[in-house]
């Protein structure tokens, strides 16, 4: 098969995925709302509380709400890589799925696919909310929205790895409440999204251990970090080592002859 | 003649290289008693000066050669050579000075007593003190009108701001303000005399001609209890367009438009903000933060801050000697 294939089934798959994305508003709209309300309306009622100390990248004190701005952009990422996740599952149950991996390429490409296609989707919706943000106040250096673009499009495809491992993990779409409980809000509270760590610290150190081993403190960095053109090596270390991870689970996960998908079951016969 | 020429060339581009005028800002640091200096280019911590015990009131020298400071514990006044970075020289200044000013023509010096309730008045060339006037109170806020004729001292627990004849040393007239004036400063065209009252949140606009309140400016910064707005700082820029309100512990710098007396935006600074002042070119603007123990830098033309840099113990003051006054 020649490059131009790929590129012509690479375009199929984003193209499908941006579709289904403009076809569901829905989606795109609550996908902005639901960072907005924890900007207007948590971090507003948390103004003050906050105690004041600069931290790196940050000069000067900033309002709360400066602060959580990386952290809910990391938290749309989040529910988009779980929303593409959930789609997956849909797809496999509505049998859309197979026709996907029946094409002649090999399956990591088309899982790749997948994987970038969801990814653009969710750094479309990060500039959006980072639109509404500047609108709000909140502005980051100019030069910042352009820095923030590699560490956006490397946290959305570990996200979207993510997602996708756990996919195949969940036989039916109504289990997919269990993933909101088990998967985004430890990983989204557990974090340094809402609080910076040495907060946490204060409060107790176990939680702050888990804090540094969830990637998703890492993630939030290193958009934080970038969205300040500014370079978190740390960060981009363990968000590039679990995307690897992430992604090559999926891929295994996936494989009909040793995946989990063959030890649990096919998806219909599974009902 | 050309080895002439290539030399001169060589002299332009050494003066074009260096900056004309080399700018520090100098913070007094109360409980550390000490004087941060701060490199205005590169806004990083250049060096700390010893001086005595409590350094509050600073103020620049018409020549910008040398920054006062008023030791309120040591019941003195320090020189600083800005060249040096040193102290040069120390003299009495009564007891516990809070606040100082240099008039326009640099010859005198003037000093709130906090202690003594007085203005006392210093003869900068032989250091003698000349005389002094009896305020209300805890004088403290202090502003010399631009042309050098009227003084302006604020007494706190008299509520305040004495107009006094800076040539005869004597009370011109008395306006009550809201409760504990902090800060005077008069507008650049020597109009108005803003001042500050701490616990009353506001700043009275007074007219320096009839010396009546002609308006008042309140503060109210969303989500924060209006007790902790406490204004006391007051910089007017050099074109007299915008001020710049500190507000003690909440935490921010309130901008006036001064013309339509609206507040433009409430900027956030490090904690418990109480004096600030311009750089010469009025780009930037350094605000020195009691409790956090840093200096804020505000850029003045985008309203943003840009930066904080830790200095000493509780800064107090702030000052920035431009270049000589013609």
């Amino acid at each position: 098969m020649t490059l131009a294939a790929y590129a012509i089934c690479l375009k199929g798959i984003i193209w499908r995925e941006g579709l289904r994305f403009l076809h569901q508003r829905e989606r795109f709209v609550s996908a902005l709302v639901r960072p907005l309300v924890w900007l207007f309306i948590f971090a507003a009622g948390f103004r003050q509380v906050l105690g004041i100390s600069i931290i790196p990248p940050y000069e000067t004190y900033i309002l709360y709400e400066v602060y959580i701005t990386p952290g809910l952009l990391a938290m749309i990422q989040l529910f988009n890589g779980m929303q593409s996740s959930l789609s997956m599952v849909y797809d496999r149950e509505m049998g859309n799925m197979r026709v996907l991996l029946l094409s002649p390429f090999p399956r990591w490409f088309l899982l790749f696919g997948k994987l970038i296609a969801g990814t653009l989707v969710s750094v479309s919706q990060c500039y959006a909310y980072l639109l509404i943000a500047w609108l709000w106040d909140i502005e980051a250096p100019p030069l910042g929205y352009l820095t923030v673009l590699p560490a956006f499009f490397l946290v959305g495809l570990m996200l979207g790895a993510l997602g996708m491992l756990l996919s195949s993990l969940i036989k039916q779409l109504e289990n997919f409440a269990g993933v909101m409980n088990f998967v985004i809000f430890p990983m989204f509270f557990a974090s340094s999204a809402l609080y910076p760590l040495w907060r946490v610290k204060e409060g107790s150190p176990w939680v702050y251990y888990i804090c540094q081993i969830n990637p998703f403190t890492h993630a939030v960095e290193l958009i934080r970090f970038a969205l300040y053109t500014q370079f978190n090596p740390l960060a981009f270390a363990v968000v590039f080592g679990c995307t690897l991870v992430f992604m090559l689970g999926a891929i295994v996960a996936y494989d009909p002859s040793r995946g989990l998908m063959t030890l649990r079951g096919a998806p219909g016969a599974a009902a | 003649m050309p080895f002439e020429m290539s030399r001169a060339a060589f002299v332009v581009a050494l003066l074009a290289a260096s900056p004309a005028f080399a700018t520090d800002a100098f913070v007094s640091n109360e409980k550390g008693n000490t004087i941060s200096v701060i490199d205005v280019e590169s806004m990083m911590l250049k060096t700390t000066i010893p001086v005595g015990q409590r350094p509050r009131g600073l103020a620049v020298s018409s020549d910008g050669k040398t920054v006062y400071v008023a030791l309120g514990d040591a019941d003195q006044i320090a020189a600083i050579d800005t060249k040096s970075l040193s102290v040069s020289d120390t003299f009495d200044a009564g007891r516990d000075p809070e606040r100082i000013e240099t008039s326009p023509d640099g010859k005198t010096l003037y000093v709130t007593n906090e202690d003594s309730n007085t203005l006392t008045f210093f003869n900068l060339e032989t250091k003698e003190r000349l005389g002094g006037a009896r305020l209300g109170v805890e004088p403290e806020g202090l502003a010399v009108s631009p042309d050098g004729k009227t003084v302006v001292a604020t007494t706190e627990t008299t509520n305040m701001a004495h107009f006094v004849d800076a040539e005869r040393r004597k009370i011109l007239a008395n306006v009550l303000v809201d409760a504990r004036p902090r800060m005077a400063a008069f507008t650049p065209d020597g109009k108005e005399v803003w001042v500050s009252a701490e616990i009353g949140g506001s700043i009275s606009i007074i007219d320096a001609q009839t010396r009546k309140i002609v308006e008042r400016i309140r503060f109210e910064v969303p989500g924060l209890r209006a007790e902790n707005v406490q204004p006391v700082g007051i910089n007017i820029s050099h074109d007299g367009t915008l001020a710049f309100v500190s507000l003690g512990p909440a935490n921010r710098m309130a901008v006036v438009d001064v013309k339509s007396r609206k507040v433009l935006k409430y900027l956030l600074v490090g904690q418990r903000v109480w004096h600030a002042a311009f750089t010469p070119d009025d780009k930037f603007l350094l605000t020195a933060n009691g409790i956090s123990n840093d200096v804020s830098v505000i850029d003045v033309g985008a309203l943003k801050v840009v930066k904080s840099i830790q200095v000493g113990e509780s800064p107090w003051e702030l000052v920035i000697p431009g270049p000589a006054k013609p």
